[in-house]
């Protein structure tokens, strides 16, 4: 039930409470509320229908890159 | 998307799982570890992780799932409301749950109204829709479902609308976690934490909890090897003696999670005692609409009091939720019980253990 997943936030409305979102292309309207300084381009995790927590990308990119060294180092130990 | 498939990535999976295997054989035990989210049972299951593990590293599945702890007396109190005339809205979920005697999809289909819906905001939009009828949300789920589904009485003060309420039946992770960790019987060393449920409370919310029972905890994504990892962390905190909070969903979450969405619901809401399906009380692990929102609590407009009475039916769900026995160990599991006829909830649920273990182990 708690499943949500990253979506890029594509526009948002005036009184910045809404605005729409996207996932490989798939495009849904998201309340904003929930969550500190929405700006077009964040990726936000979404749950019905809320935008629950931000993405953040860097965080991301610092664990895959540590889970590929791993597997490389891996690699060069067989 | 990259940021989905990069972590799973079966080549880092099986580098993992062999530093997992390492570590372990330094065990001079068996380690259980408990996930307390059912997202996080479904793709244990789903990646069959526990394939990838060495035979002294257990995993067990918690009460991780808000409609399978959802107990028979709230069905019973919602088929109760519907019956009598109200328009009831839920997640899809909610609808094959058993209560005592039918669940809201057999009532509705004898002409009862029930709308299911992805967005609680869909509950505003039916209450300005049918101004002359009464409204009633299904009000369940863990501190990631809470706000959205409490921003139904923030719109509805807002906008003057007085024609809906919701029946509360919201549960929260910390204190369940408390209640399994002081079962002497289930010994469980260590928790995998929900990924959504701690980007609304924060990696720092499970501190006081390591401080008092002293089992390492780790907040892990959903991916396998978030989860992997996750395990991997958990296992060297143990060969070192140390129990303490680890945040391996830095991508989401934060340690002091989401402020401005905890501010939100704690407006709204206060802690209570909640009755877990399967459990029983658990001190302090719900929350109900602070007085001043009373007329949004549908169990009072409606003078109704849920009664948490429990029918057995021989359904193993408690054990199940509280890691003591895996669903095949259930006599009934996938004979008399399986999704299309569930007995409990466990196996209602997508998320559900039983459910999970019913789709994954064909
Ligand atoms: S298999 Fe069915 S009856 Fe058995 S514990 Fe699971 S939900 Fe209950």
């Amino acid at each position: 039930m708690c499943l949500a997943v990253p979506m890029k936030i594509i526009s948002i409305s005036t009184d910045r409470a809404t605005g729409s979102a996207d996932f490989d292309g798939v495009k849904r309207d998201v309340n904003l509320t929930l969550i500190e300084n929405p700006c077009v381009g964040d990726y936000v995790i979404i749950h019905a229908g809320f935008a629950i927590e931000k993405f953040n990308v860097e965080e991301a990119e610092k664990q895959l890159e540590i889970f590929h060294e791993l597997a490389e180092a891996m690699e060069g130990q067989k | 998307m990259k940021y989905i498939d990069g972590f799973r990535n079966s080549e880092s999976e099986v580098a993992v799982s062999r530093q997992i295997k390492e570590l372990a054989s330094a065990l001079d035990r068996q380690v259980t570890i408990m996930e307390v989210c059912g997202t996080h049972t479904m793709s244990i299951a789903k990646f069959a992780i526990r394939n990838l593990l060495p035979e002294n590293i257990r995993l067990v599945s918690g009460p991780g799932c808000p409609v399978c702890v959802t107990p028979q007396g709230y069905i019973n109190t919602a088929l109760e409301l519907a019956m009598g005339g109200k328009i009831i809205m839920t997640f899809a979920d909610m609808m094959n749950v058993p209560g005592t005697k039918s669940s809201l999809s057999s009532i509705r289909s004898s002409g009862a109204r029930i709308e299911t819906c992805y967005s609680p905001e869909s509950a505003i939009e039916a209450a300005v829709k049918n101004p002359d009828d009464e409204v009633v949300f299904l009000g369940v789920g863990f501190e990631t479902t809470i706000g959205p589904v409490i921003s139904i009485v923030s719109s509805a003060c807002a906008r003057n609308i007085r024609n809906i309420s919701l029946l509360t039946s919201f549960k929260v992770i910390p204190p369940a976690m408390e209640a399994l960790a002081a079962d002497k019987e289930l010994r469980i060393d260590a928790f995998l934490c929900p990924a959504h449920v701690s980007a609304i409370i924060g990696a720092d919310a499970y501190r006081p909890f390591v401080a008092k029972y002293h089992r390492p905890c780790v907040v892990a994504g959903f991916e396998p090897l978030d989860i992997l990892g996750g395990i991997k962390s958990i296992i060297e905190q143990v060969l070192k003696g140390e129990a303490k909070v680890e945040n391996n969903y830095s991508r989401v979450v934060k340690d002091e999670g989401n402020p401005k969405a905890m501010s939100f619901i704690n407006k709204y809401l206060e802690p209570a005692d909640s009755y877990w399906r399967g459990i029983g009380i658990i001190p302090e692990s719900g929350m109900s609409l602070k007085n001043e929102f009373s007329p949004f609590d549908a169990e009072k407009r409606f003078g109704m009091t849920i009664v948490n009475d429990e029918e057995k039916k021989g359904c193993r769900c408690g054990d199940v939720l509280k890691g003591k026995i895996v669903p095949p160990d259930c006599p009934l599991f996938a004979t008399k019980c399986t999704p299309s006829s569930p007995v409990g909830p466990c196996m209602v649920s997508s998320e559900g253990t039983c459910a999970a273990y019913y789709k994954y182990s064909k």
